[in-house]
């Protein structure tokens, strides 16, 4: 399981290190690559990095929480997307994101639901604004969205899921 | 492999001969916008359909002298609200809000009897008719396409295609023909400046990096468009990469720089997927790595993909960020000309002016000066957004006023609404008025007016839009994107958006206006970089230009538009109320009447807008109006 960080095979790590020449200039782009496996940037992860290229782990910590697709805490399997981009603004983008909120129960920052199937972030701009309001799952956009819409969305991938676990 | 000039010319005539052996093409929209409404559901269903009847399909350039009908995904057309939108070649059919449903009809129709289906043509509301191609329709019609030229005629993903539209000529003439001086003479005559939005003029800083005494020189594409209501770079780098590819080779051999470096958005996997395969196809060409058509130039470039940061879209931290550091500015000089991408001289362009080289270059400085005005030649792409009937990404050029914008190419206002507001150029930009309406779109103009070109983004807003609110939407933007590293930028902004969160909270008082417009001009004048000495225009512009909103918020604490739900009026619905009387207890100020069983009443005029009543109610009576 991929997840699993616990047992220490730091393999895929090596590999994506490798594929990048353990380069400080490409730094960002092995945390990009990371993050695909684990869904978020792992402490231990990050430490380990620290130690194969030499960087300080100040530097390290520094690049991975200033830029905002980078997670330290671990995210839900379905990342869900909200613009609040000033076209989707205007139309009333903020509906969308409390009805989503409303949906996945989720209340104040928290951002993962407890079942760790959702991840609802906003996002300021996906350049889609011709198809305002849009959200994004799974770097699939849709665009027009109604409260109904993305109601009906997250139904399908929770339906989808509780299949999964069936078969 | 492409080694010399004259191989260019020999494959671009094989090519131009084989594109007339095209019975039909049918051309999909895979734009970021259209693939939402469904696009690659239509590409495959036209795919099934054409197999099924047994007509010759090849997905990419069809043989010569075979006659069938190719398929192939577009990229963006600009009229995204319309799509998916599926163009048919040589015929020009243009078909809107295409569904796989209708394919079998196309082919049916369009393909096997030539006739178009009419129900899927364009209409116009107002001139009551519809619109059998493209160019006929009222918002390309107005349009000017040149950098978007090919976007959404030619497969994205195929060079041919984009050499069969004159691809690579430039780079061609550009290494035959011209010096790097001359190239960067080309470009100075021109006029053409940075449209990234600061607009330096482009010559001159290429020839700055040519002067330069350095080994190592860089070039750098700035495809980060963190502006939130702007798309044009995306399109550029979905629908035509190789064109922008071309700039920046022309631009690396003009600065004597070898290496180039594209930094893109990470939010558009798409462009990421586009540029890839364009620049592999461009080393297999012979147009990137070593002797580029037999010359000695050696070029190449690598993609980085942004993280995330609005501030990445700054030279100097763009630069920060390539190198792998956090994506903070620094004080500038030196400058990134002398100093840019590793310690070295860089010249560092936007998306959109290394799309306008080719055309420069191959059509001459002089005939560009014919386009658009003396100070801003050229044209420049913006994205049409908000509360506007045509959305999408218009190119016009520059000089044109605001209104042929928004009534002929937008077709007005949405709903019937009255116009209220522009938002020009995201969070760097301000806001534009009716009284702007006859305003000359181009770089000194607008930032006469307070605003700028910025990224280009236009937001269009109806009467229901409340001023107030879009300023305090922009500096919670700017606020979360500011890197921290200044103290002006990072404490100023947050103290104007507590101001702003309080006007429209109705909690503000007028000390607190005075107050803003100080502290905007403090962010403005110390802040370090451009995210911060811009922050406060979208503030200042509309403080200046709707005084009267802002006062209605702070004196009458009144929302006008009827937006801001902390000034909102309470009420109690008197079909929900049962007077039970509640809420008439609890309110501190007395300002409930009613007799008990009757529907009660709130005195506005004495209410303080504690919110007692609202939790009080058991029957869910009282709401903000």
């Amino acid at each position: 399981m991929v997840n699993d960080i616990s047992c220490r095979n730091f393999e895929k790590v090596n590999k994506i290190l490798e594929k990048y020449d353990y380069k400080p200039s490409n730094l960002i782009s092995i945390f990009q690559e990371v993050q695909e496996i684990y869904r978020y940037l792992p402490e231990e992860i990050l430490v380990y990095i620290s130690t194969a290229m030499g960087i300080a782990p100040s530097r390290i910590f520094g690049v991975a929480t200033f830029y905002e697709s980078f997670s330290l805490e671990p995210k839900g399997k379905n990342l869900i997307k909200v613009c609040d981009g000033t076209a989707c603004h205007v139309r009333n983008s903020d509906k969308i994101l409390s009805t989503t909120k409303e949906i996945l129960n989720l209340k104040g920052d928290t951002k993962t639901t407890d079942d760790m199937l959702f991840t609802l972030d906003t996002v300021s701009c996906l350049g889609a604004c011709g198809l305002a309001p849009v959200i994004v799952i799974n770097d699939k956009v849709y665009g027009n969205m109604t409260p109904e819409k993305v109601r009906q969305l997250i139904n399908d991938i929770k339906e989808a899921s509780c299949n999964d676990q069936d078969s | 492999m492409i080694r010399t000039v004259n191989e260019l010319q020999e494959k671009y005539d094989e090519l131009s001969k084989m594109v007339q052996g095209y019975h039909m093409r049918i051309l999909v929209c895979g734009g970021t916008g259209c693939i939402a409404n469904g696009s690659l559901e239509v590409y495959e269903k036209f795919k099934e359909v054409l197999h099924k009847k047994g007509l010759y399909t090849d997905l990419k350039l069809i043989q010569e002298g075979k006659e069938g009908v190719g398929i192939s995904s577009s990229g963006c057309h600009g009229f995204c609200e319309m799509g998916p939108l599926v163009r048919i070649e040589p015929k020009g059919y243009l078909y809107v809000k295409v569904k796989a449903e209708d394919v079998e009809e196309i082919v049916e129709s369009t393909v096997l009897r030539k006739q178009p289906v009419k129900r899927l043509l364009f209409k116009d509301s107002a001139e009551k008719k519809e619109f059998l191609k493209e160019n006929e329709i009222p918002f390309y019609r107005r349009q000017t396409r040149l950098v978007l030229k090919n976007c959404g005629k030619i497969d994205a993903e195929d060079i041919r295609d984009y050499i069969v539209c004159g691809g690579y000529k430039a780079l061609a003439k550009v290494l035959t023909e011209m010096t790097p001086e001359e190239v960067c003479d080309e470009i100075l005559k021109s006029g053409l400046r940075g449209r990234g939005g600061a607009g330096f003029p482009t010559g001159k800083k290429w020839k700055q990096v040519l002067m330069q005494d350095a080994d190592i020189k860089y070039v750098v594409c700035n495809g980060d468009e963190g502006d939130p209501g702007a798309f044009m770079d995306r399109s550029v780098m979905e629908g035509d990469p190789h064109r922008m590819l071309e700039g920046m080779i022309i631009a690396g051999y003009a600065s004597g720089a070898r290496e180039g470096y594209i930094y893109v958005r990470g939010e558009y996997p798409l462009a990421v997927k586009r540029l890839q395969v364009a620049i592999q196809q461009a080393h297999e060409w012979g147009f990137l790595g070593e002797n580029i058509l037999g010359s000695n130039f050696d070029f190449d470039i690598h993609i980085n993909k942004g993280a995330g940061a609005f501030v990445c879209g700054e030279g100097s931290a763009l630069t920060q960020s390539i190198e792998g550091f956090r994506g903070m500015p620094r004080p500038r000089p030196p400058r990134t000309v002398e100093k840019g991408l590793f310690g070295k001289p860089t010249v560092l362009n936007n998306v959109e002016t290394f799309a306008n080289v080719p055309l420069i270059i191959s059509n001459g400085a002089d005939w560009y000066l014919t386009i658009g005005t003396p100070g801003s030649p050229g044209t420049k792409i913006f994205a049409l957004t908000g509360n506007i009937n045509n959305t999408g990404l218009i190119e016009v050029p520059m000089g044109i006023t605001l209104r042929q914008i928004i009534f002929d190419i937008g077709a007005g206002i949405r709903n019937g609404k009255k116009f209220k507001a522009v938002q020009i150029g995201g969070p760097s930009g301000g806001c534009l008025t009716e009284e702007h309406l006859d305003i000359s779109m181009d770089f000194d103009s607008l930032e006469a007016a307070g605003a700028m070109v910025g990224s280009g983004g236009l937001v269009v807003l109806d009467e229901d839009s409340c001023m107030v609110e879009v300023a305090r939407f922009f500096m919670d933007f700017t606020q979360r994107e500011s890197c921290g590293k200044c103290v002006p930028c990072r404490e100023g902004t947050k103290r104007m958006l507590e101001i702003l969160e309080k006007i429209v909270s109705g909690n503000a008082n007028i000390k607190d206006l005075q107050l803003l417009e100080e502290l905007a001009e403090v962010v403005k004048i110390g802040s370090l970089c451009g995210l911060g000495k811009t922050a406060p225009n979208p503030v200042l512009t509309t403080m200046k230009y709707f005084k009267d909103e802002y006062m209605a918020h702070v004196v009458e604490k009144r929302c006008p538009s009827k937006v801001c739900k902390g000034l909102g009026q309470l009420a109690i619905d008197p079909d929900k109320c049962r007077g039970c009387g509640k809420c008439r207890k609890i309110c501190p100020a007395s300002a409930i009447e009613g007799k008990t069983r009757e529907p009660h009443k709130i005195d506005i005029t004495r209410c303080l807008r504690c919110l007692a009543c609202v939790d009080a109610c058991p029957f869910d009576a009282i709401r903000e109006e």
